[in-house]
């Protein structure tokens, strides 16, 4: 077990799991706390890396006040049990045997099944053309930076692209600003590829992408999505 | 009891405070949990088609919808990413009402949306009192996002079987997962006992 700070709020757990059966890119597992005298809470962690033995990382963003993610991000230490229940999901998923180009576009913590997926497109092998747009509110939110950016010179296939809504590196061609119809055009696929698209964050950026993605002419059934809430209107 | 997590306590809840379902936490924000975009659906396009396991047929459309007596259920909603939300106000028509007056020996539903989102329930389940299309949440015309114009509302059972943008129900004979349902979670997602995924 082992943990790594991501961003200064986002914690990366290590996990050894006996016994798991191994999961799909994009699928999450529910984490139970239990305090001593048994009252327990339970949220829903999507998995970071691709499959890999018994071995499982979750970056857990901390939400201020939260009730899971604040012991999860501060007091939990390594080593300390944690129950976990899963994989779960069968729909927010990517095959390594899928033969569409993808697009991937995460909101802050969103990144992290989209992650699992372009871990396991390289751990499987596969061939097809990745493009991940990933908005971030400033460059230290990011995740995964520095694998990303290794990613994107030696994984063929893949490209990454930054949007910051609030504020940009130094020298950045263009102001903060969210994702929109000009990023989704120059950084997506155009519809006519039927690209298969996966959209995960928040829900207002879920809301907008996925509407934004089908406004464009994509096919709604090939828009995937996954809300992490809470913040729905 | 499961393996306590040190120096973990947690957020109790207030002595004397409603009781909910095992492993749901409350909420006063109203979260959204769907597959794929929100579809947009015009009124004068709507319609809420009923199949019977005899391929009869039963449409409605909205201002036949709006004409039915409407109900204000006010209801507590239980979603299977552990969120509850208490004393939620709805406006809509009670399927008792729509239901009343089709022949069928059928004892399942598979409920599909606007979309292509589909559940299945026991068709006793949409029946007595329990169950409603719902088109005004909290005083107001349903949004999208919630499921506007009209959604399913079956607050007994976990949220998911409580189809946004429905579109129609086919009576059934036998039983026939619907998309969560495939996906591995539960065919009949009773909260209160938990019944989150297959083999709850
Ligand atoms: C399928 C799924 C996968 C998820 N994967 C991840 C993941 O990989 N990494 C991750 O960090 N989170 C993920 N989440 C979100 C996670 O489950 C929790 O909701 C989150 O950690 C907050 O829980 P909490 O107990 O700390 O906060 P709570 O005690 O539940 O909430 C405290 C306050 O913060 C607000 N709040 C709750 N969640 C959020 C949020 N996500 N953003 C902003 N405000 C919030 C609440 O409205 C409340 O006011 C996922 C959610 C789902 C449904």
């Amino acid at each position: 077990m082992a943990a790594r700070d991501e961003t200064p709020s986002a914690r990366t757990l290590v996990l050894d799991v006996p016994d798991w059966p191994g999961h799909q890119a994009g699928q999450h597992v529910d984490v139970r706390l239990t305090a001593e005298d048994g009252y327990t809470a339970q949220r829903s962690y999507s998995i970071a890396n691709a499959a890999d033995g018994g071995r499982l990382e979750l970056t857990v963003q901390r939400v201020p006040e939260g009730e899971v993610s604040e012991y999860l991000t501060g007091v939990y230490r390594v080593g300390d049990p944690v129950e976990i229940r899963g994989p779960v999901g069968g729909w927010f998923v990517w095959r390594p045997a899928e033969p569409d180009p993808v697009l991937l576009v995460g909101g802050g913590s969103g990144i992290v099944p989209l992650m699992a997926m372009i871990r396991a497109r390289k751990a499987g092998g596969s061939r097809v053309p990745f493009r991940l747009i990933y908005s971030v509110r400033s460059p230290e939110d990011g995740y995964y930076a520095d694998e990303l950016r290794t990613r994107a010179r030696d994984d063929s296939g893949l490209d990454v692209a930054y949007v910051y809504t609030r504020r940009a590196p130094r020298n950045w061609p263009e102001p903060p600003r969210r994702v929109g119809v000009a990023a989704l055009n120059t950084a997506g696929w155009p519809p006519e590829l039927a690209p298969l698209c996966y959209v995960c964050g928040p829900t207002g950026f879920v809301e907008t992408v996925a509407d934004t993605l089908v406004a464009l002419g994509h096919d709604p059934a090939r828009v995937r999505t996954e809300r992490f809430g809470p913040t729905g209107g | 009891m499961g393996i306590v997590s040190p120096g973990f306590r947690g957020r109790r809840r207030p002595a004397g405070a409603t009781e909910l379902p095992p492993g749901q936490y409350l909420t006063e924000d109203f979260p959204v949990l769907s597959a794929g975009p929100t579809p947009r659906v015009p009124l004068d396009r709507w319609e809420l088609l009923v199949t019977t396991e005899t391929d009869q047929q039963y449409r409605w459309t909205w201002s036949e919808l709006m004409s039915l007596p409407t109900e204000s259920p006010v209801v507590d909603l239980h979603c299977v990413t552990k969120w509850s939300k208490l004393a939620t106000a709805w406006e809509g028509v009670s399927l008792d009402a729509l239901l009343g007056g089709v022949e069928t020996a059928a004892e399942y539903a598979l409920v599909s949306s606007y979309g292509g989102y589909t559940t299945n329930l026991p068709l006793a389940d949409l029946l007595d009192g329990r169950a409603w299309i719902a088109f005004r949440y909290d005083g107001r015309d349903l949004v999208p996002e919630h499921g506007g114009p009209a959604r399913l509302l079956v607050p007994h059972l976990y949220l998911w079987k409580s189809a946004k943008w429905v579109r129609g129900i086919r009576l059934l004979v036998r039983d026939r997962p619907g998309f969560w349902e495939t996906a591995g979670y539960h065919d009949y997602g009773d909260p209160w006992r938990e019944q989150r995924y297959q083999g709850d």
